[in-house]
């Protein structure tokens, strides 16, 4: 490799296995990989790829049955593996630091944040405890929290999950470590929040050149903050490259495959669709003898099935794991699938589906006995407070919000499972009422909702034979018989085999599972489908494939959709309309293809600019939001995005709510600042490069 | 021929219930607590089904030759002061026991379920009242709210009651004691179990409430409910032979096993087997249940079960 100074972090031929009941079962398998300092190394895989083991392993906290069977791991040219547990602790916190995913559960509840960060301090340094705590506010003004007396005299359930996470950070670096491990830091926090952690991150790594090991799925993240990535896939490295290379020319077919899965910012279906990958992740049981890609892989050849492929390095820097490399790299082949074809959009727009007026969801918080006699205002959450929107025959409305927005309560509200509380819903000219059970089953079969819990939507007790015949049997009141041959036709369209009938839910993958949910969903032929984050709980490589089946199933089945999610790639990949919802109300209403374009709602604006874009060529503008989501107990008075809007105006945006205002290009926005305004004072926050 | 090959292959199909009374079995042999248990579980069932068979005399035959003999080959246990085989007593009192024990449980077990997934699943005011209702009765010791029952029994229906009619008397205890309890245990699994996306999905695809029920939840509570069912059927023989001791189950000379501690407690100095014989069949019938209900835990715990 090109950087001649002595690496941080050596890994070499490190193999992890863990003890099971069924033998040993290998996690990590041969991967070698080094650190430079003040580099920052992205690890990315998927759920089984052996991503988290590796970290696990660097920091020598594997749990009692897994061990490494072969290989090193050196840290500044001493062996790790060697250590003692004394020594360990010399090294732990103080030249290597972990930042976990979960914040709050690495934080002890019982201590407030500043006694938490000086115990950590004077663990490793002679600081005495009056200094100590000086320099822990120090350290949380390092992490750019705003007023670090305060939060330091907090415990850590009273601030919010950015600030936890902040605070860890911030306990990881008070050392000043060489090396920072970061464990899917920023997987369990909002985009806005997330691009905030991120950028901090990166300033504060660069700034101290300290190195990093990343662990993340995301590939955005990935493509915005490390400078080398190693791509691992059922425990073993298949490419490690340079962010930009790695990018531009994959040369795995699984890197290709991975980037390929996941929609680039502005893809739309149909233009380019995603290609996905058939099958999933082999189990580590069973691992194949030749590579572990080949029956996934569409360049697969017979070599690829007998052997395994060696780790080798086709240009300077770059490591793949392939026999076909050299075809791939020439050019001569390429792995990106051909039998993908792209969605052809129509106009259906004529006829509104799907009617909302007014809708609200307010759900009562309990009340205190002392505060009903007192006459106070009984308190209530406003999941949904006031939402007008409505869906054309045939097409694909995307609400896209972060957590609290109240998409999710709005798509119950719609369904039933939650009771309104207030305005109407139409569907077909129908009023539907507020109760699920008032409403007959003439009405039921036009809606059908897919939940994002794959695990959780189908009886694991019942076959996947008895699910998908009910809806014919219950809902269309068919025979059995004509029932179960509709299973058949059901299975084949989802892309499940015939025999699926016969097992359970447990028996199958997540995307499986889902594909089961999404048949029922379909079965009894619905005019309007709810998809409520159908792909967040699956692996990146099976998104794409489970996207494409709900778009395809959507044509076919002449239906509607409403597509919830908090990926705005994936809102933008697959709907025709977009509603951008914040604190139970819509900020702005726009046809997908002009999500990106000016004006936009100063929400919509500082969303977009903070999408990890898989991409690392994409150039984004820099706005970012202070603070965090209020209360919906306390919705702002006003636009309730005053108290965190870069273009807040003053009074009025407090005193009064805005008017809807309408764009030339169409879009809804629902702000004080003219239109005209918005458009000279905003830029395009994406630029693509074309 | 070709009708049983059939047969056999929907076997494979689908686990047939003694494929999984086997796997059950299988599970239970595995450790030796539960194994041991099992064991003792299977041989009372034995004698109790048996017993007639297996006893040597009946179980009021006084034979006045061998009165207060010590345990011997020939009277294994001893006699009592009254010159009645112990041993032969116990092996027939086993039915009794067995029968009020396992049919109480069996009753409360279901009404407690069926009132547990109603109360767990529709939740509201009807929850409210079932359970703070359940609460009351649970307010009192189990011993105390029998003889509280008993009495109200008794008034109800006279001191001259026949056998049978006692017998329902402890089966009737059994079940109000003991539903109660099962429908917590119910609903708190219910409680868990009804948010979750296949139940929306059943309600927003219309199913039947009854459907929801005992089609769609009810499996999910089937593991904890077979360990309840254990644990209570193991309460109800204390709680039977306690009532049997106390004097107010079942009435002299039925060979019943609390009753015979008690006539026992009282020629103890005289006859000590007579009553130290009957004690220890209570405690290690109620020992055995206990260990077969830690072995049935684990046999969901495991999940190699397909219910």
């Amino acid at each position: 490799m090109s950087d001649k100074t002595a690496p941080v972090l050596a890994i070499q031929d490190l193999t992890v296995g863990y003890q099971t009941r069924n033998g040993i079962i290998e996690a990590v398998r041969d991967v070698s990989l080094e650190i430079r300092k003040g580099q920052t190394y992205g690890l990315v895989g998927e759920s089984g790829s052996g991503k988290s083991t590796l970290a696990l392993a660097v920091m020598r906290y594997l749990s009692a049955n897994g061990e490494v069977r072969k290989g090193s791991i050196t840290f500044n040219d001493r062996d790790l593996l060697d250590m003692s547990t004394n020594e360990l602790r010399q090294v732990w916190g103080k030249e290597i630091s972990l930042v976990p995913q979960d914040p709050f559960s690495s934080l002890n509840p019982s201590i407030k944040i500043g006694e938490q960060l000086a115990e950590a301090l004077r663990q490793h340094t002679n600081l005495n405890a009056g200094e100590a705590a000086t320099q822990s506010v120090d350290l949380l003004k390092d992490v750019r929290i705003a007023d670090p007396e305060n939060v330091a005299d907090k415990y850590p359930h009273q601030i919010s999950g950015g600030m936890q996470q902040r605070v860890m950070i911030a306990m990881a670096l008070s050392t000043e470590p060489n090396l920072l491990v970061l464990d899917e830091p920023t997987t369990a926090l909002d985009v806005t929040t997330e691009a905030a952690v991120l950028d901090l991150f990166r300033e504060l790594v660069y700034e101290r050149q300290t190195s990093a090991l990343y662990v993340t799925h995301n590939l955005g993240v990935v493509a915005g903050i490390s400078d080398r990535v190693a791509v691992l896939y059922a425990s073993e490295l298949v490419e490690d490259a340079p962010t930009k290379d790695l990018f531009a020319q994959p040369l795995h077919p699984y890197t290709r495959g991975l980037l390929d899965s996941v929609p680039r910012l502005g893809q739309r279906k149909d233009e380019r669709p995603l290609q996905g990958i058939p099958g999933s992740i082999p189990g580590l049981q069973q691992l194949p003898t030749g590579c572990v890609y080949a029956d996934r892989c569409p360049l697969a050849i017979d070599i690829c099935f007998d052997e395994r492929p060696p780790l080798d390095t086709p240009v300077e820097g770059r490591r793949v794991r392939c026999h076909r490399w050299p075809e791939i790299l020439s050019g001569e082949i390429d792995a990106r699938r051909a039998d993908v074809e792209a969605i052809a959009v129509e106009d259906y727009s004529s006829q509104p589906l799907l009617d909302l007026d007014d809708v609200e969801v307010h759900y009562p918080v309990g009340q205190s006995l002392v505060d009903t006699v007192r006459r106070e205002e009984p308190q209530v959450v406003k999941a949904v407070d006031g939402v007008d929107l409505t869906v054309g025959t045939r097409r694909t409305l995307g609400i896209v919000g972060e957590s609290g927005s109240g998409k999710t309560s709005l798509a119950r509200a719609i369904i039933g499972l939650v009771a309104r509380t207030g305005g109407e819903i139409e569907l077909l000219d129908m009023a539907l009422p507020p109760e699920l059970n008032t409403r007959g089953k003439d009405v039921l079969r036009h809606l059908q909702i897919v939940f994002q819990n794959p695990d959780e939507a189908l009886n694991p007790y019942m076959t996947v034979g008895e699910i998908l015949r009910r809806p014919f049997v219950n809902l269309l009141d068919e025979s059995r018989q004509a029932a179960d041959e509709k299973v058949a036709e059901l299975l084949q369209a989802v892309r499940l085999p015939a025999e699926y009938t016969e097992r359970r839910p447990p028996q199958l993958s997540g995307g499986e599972k889902q594909r089961v949910a999404i048949a029922r969903a379909f079965a009894a032929n619905p005019d309007l489908m709810l998809a409520d984050e159908p792909v967040s709980a699956l692996d990146v490589s099976v998104q794409a494939s489970v996207l494409n089946l709900l778009n395809e199933l959507q044509i076919e089945n002449a239906s509607t959709t409403l597509f919830i999610s908090h990926d705005i790639g994936v809102v933008a990949y697959l709907s025709d309309e977009i509603a951008v919802m914040y604190l139970g109300n819509l900020m702005e209403v726009t046809d997908a293809d002009q999500l990106f374009d000016v004006p936009y709602h100063p929400y919509t604006e500082a969303l977009l600019s903070a999408v990890p874009a898989p991409d690392p060529s994409v150039k984004k503008e820099r706005i970012r939001l202070e603070g965090d989501i209020p209360s919906a107990i306390d919705v702002p008075t006003g636009c309730p995005f005053h108290t965190r809007c870069p273009r807040f105006l003053g009074d009025v945006c407090v005193d009064e709510k805005p008017p809807w205002q309408t764009a030339p290009n169409g879009k809804r926005i629902y702000c004080h600042i003219p239109v005209e305004e918005l458009m000279d004072i905003q830029k395009p926050v994406v630029k693509f490069e074309e | 021929m070709t009708s049983t090959t059939q047969v056999i292959d929907k076997k494979d199909a689908t686990p047939g219930w003694g494929s999984r009374l086997l796997a059950v079995l299988r599970e239970l042999y595995r450790s030796p607590a539960s194994a041991a248990g099992t064991t003792v579980v299977l041989l009372f069932l034995f004698l109790a089904i048996f017993g007639p068979l297996i006893a040597p005399y009946d179980f009021n035959e006084q034979i006045y030759a061998d009165v207060r003999q010590p345990p011997s080959t020939t009277h294994w246990f001893g006699t009592d002061h009254l010159g009645r085989d112990v041993f032969s007593r116990i092996v027939l009192g086993a039915s009794s026991i067995l029968s009020i024990a396992g049919g109480g449980t069996l009753v409360a077990v279901f009404l407690g379920t069926v009132i547990g997934l109603i109360s767990g699943y529709r939740g509201g005011w009807i929850d409210e009242i079932i359970m703070r209702f359940f609460d009351s009765l649970l307010a009192l010791p189990a011993l105390l709210l029998a003889l509280l029952l008993l009495g109200t029994l008794r008034s109800a229906f006279g001191e001259n009651v026949s056998a049978i009619g006692r017998g329902l008397g402890v089966l009737i205890i059994l079940i109000v004691v003991y539903t109660p309890i099962v429908a917590r245990v119910v609903r708190s699994v219910v409680l868990s179990v009804k948010t979750k996306g296949f139940i929306e999905a059943a309600q927003t695809q219309g199913e039947s409430q009854a459907r929801i029920l005992f089609r769609e939840i009810l499996p999910s509570v089937l593991p904890a409910l077979a360990v309840e069912a254990a644990l209570r059927f193991s309460y109800a023989i204390f709680l039977t032979a306690s009532l049997g001791f106390l004097g107010i189950g079942v009435q002299p000379p039925n060979p019943d096993w609390g009753l015979m501690v008690f006539e026992g407690r009282e020629k103890y100095s005289q006859v000590p087997w007579a009553m130290f014989f009957p004690a220890i069949t209570i405690s290690l019938l109620v020992v055995a249940v206990n260990l077969m209900a830690d072995g049935v835990k684990r046999v969901f715990q495991s999940g190699d079960l397909d219910v």
